[in-house]
């Protein structure tokens, strides 16, 4: 009794709408919390180590030029046909986007600041998790939330590598069994899901800084433009 | 089996090189539908870019169209085209032109934004037209920002213009296209190394055009 409605999912793809959406869920956001620690390790290096900064923003972007199918392909060969190996190439993905904002957040934060904190007592450590990174809470968000929608995006891609795409899965069945009411569901449903990821990630940031002016249109760049800062704190770095 | 064993098998075998299925056949298409898409995804984000940013008006109308186009996944807008439009370019070209049209967009408009306003006054002052001011003073400055933007747009469009072959085209997609469905990964493992030389070789052109376009006195700041 198969019908053609939005969610009705044919059976060879053994799971149920929700489960699609709770398996893209989960092999989206992995790689965003992955990537998170590693970027804040890798940043946290490239702040003490200056000359570290350069070879780590190319080595991330000559990395994210190469296409995800075909890392997914090449990491069969060790991985097999997993979740793993789509999850893997998205979590070094989103090091293109998190190390510049976090270093970018990090070194925004004034000498003064600084000065303060270390005058208070503050050790190097305690100084990096209470001062420098609550200071940079929005240009790390502003970094996750380009780096969550982009992997939400591509984990469809594994699809192609034997039904390891989510919703994405729904894309290669549409094509097989022709019915393209399959597709919309998966483009809208993964497009919802960005949205709703981006959502969160806005008001996660919003309860991390409560002294941030909230509300008006007249405050920073980023919250006049959310996402652009992002692209351009990526241009510069790269260009630099 | 590995990789690199994988990589050479591929170029070795003379097979690959010649005729309608060979390397420089598929490359070339590859380079077209590329092309293509990143030239009319800047004849569209460019210009708009361009004057919503030296007039300052449309931000927020501008960054909610590029995070809804964000939100779209390329795979999925692929596939959708093609079921709607059919075998063709048209279903091809839109999902890759809608991907890179954001970053060109935003960035551009923020790039114009972030232009120093003394020397934009000045050239006012000195009794410059807005067109002439925009072209001759933001422009050249936000020029670094801008390649970037487009170095970007065009990773991503020959990124996903691999799946393309999915939906029946040609390019570099085909080779790991077919070779997944032929079990052959000497053919997989051959055209995503191809996918990933042009992505990096995308990289140095930007990077060189950056050298040769960008004025001496922006560069370094």
């Amino acid at each position: 009794m198969s019908g053609d409605g939005f969610f009705d999912v044919p059976s060879d793809l053994q799971h149920s709408y929700l489960g699609l959406v709770a398996l893209h869920l989960q092999e989206a956001l992995i790689p965003v919390a992955g990537g998170l620690v590693l970027a804040l390790l890798l940043a946290q290096l490239c702040v003490r180590y200056g000359w570290l900064y350069p070879p780590v923003l190319w080595g991330t972007t000559i990395f994210y030029a190469i296409p995800s199918l075909a890392i997914f392909v090449i990491l069969i060969d060790y991985t097999g046909q997993s979740r793993t190996t789509v999850m893997i190439p998205l979590t070094l993905y989103t090091l293109v986007v998190l190390v510049p904002a976090i270093v970018d957040g990090i070194r925004s934060v004034p000498e003064e600041t600084q000065a303060a904190a270390t005058a208070m007592g503050f050790g190097a450590w305690r100084r990096y998790l209470r001062v420098e990174l609550p200071i940079a809470v929005p240009a790390i968000f502003a970094g996750l939330r380009g780096a969550t929608a982009a992997s939400i995006s591509l984990v469809s891609v594994g699809a192609l590598i034997g039904n390891q795409g989510a919703l994405g899965n729904m894309l290669t069945d549409a094509m097989f069994y022709h019915r393209p009411m399959l597709a919309v569901s998966s483009v809208v449903t993964t497009a919802v899901l960005a949205v709703l990821a981006d959502a969160l990630l806005v008001l996660g940031r919003n309860l991390l800084t409560p002294w941030l002016p909230r509300g008006g249109r007249s405050g920073t760049p980023a919250a006049v433009l959310p996402g652009a800062r992002t692209d351009t704190r990526e241009k510069l770095g790269s260009s630099r | 089996m590995n990789v690199l064993h994988f990589i050479s098998a591929f170029f070795g075998d003379g097979a690959h090189w010649h005729g309608y299925d060979g390397i420089p056949q598929r490359l070339w298409e590859h380079v077209q539908y590329s092309l293509a898409a990143l030239g009319i995804a800047a004849a569209i984000g460019l210009p708009v870019g361009l004057v919503t940013g030296h007039t300052g008006r449309g931000g927020n109308a501008l960054g909610m169209v590029a995070n809804a186009a964000r939100s779209l996944p390329s795979f999925g807008l692929l596939v959708l085209m093609f079921l709607a439009f059919g075998i063709g370019l048209t279903p091809v070209m839109i999902p890759l032109v809608v991907l890179a049209i954001p970053p060109i967009l935003v960035t551009t408009y923020e790039a114009v934004r972030s232009v120093d306003p003394s020397p934009v006054d000045a050239a006012r002052g000195l009794g410059m037209h807005e067109a002439k001011i925009l072209l001759r003073v933001e422009l050249p400055v936000a020029l670094p920002m801008i390649l970037g933007a487009l170095r970007t747009a065009a990773i991503q469009i020959i990124s996903t213009a691999t799946i393309a072959a999915y939906v029946s085209l040609g390019g570099l997609g085909r080779f790991v296209i077919d070779g997944l469905y032929q079990r052959d990964y000497e053919k997989v493992v051959g055209g995503a190394t191809l996918v990933a030389a042009l992505a990096l070789l995308t990289l140095g052109t930007f990077w060189l055009a950056g050298r040769l376009a960008v004025s001496p006195g922006v560069r370094r700041r």
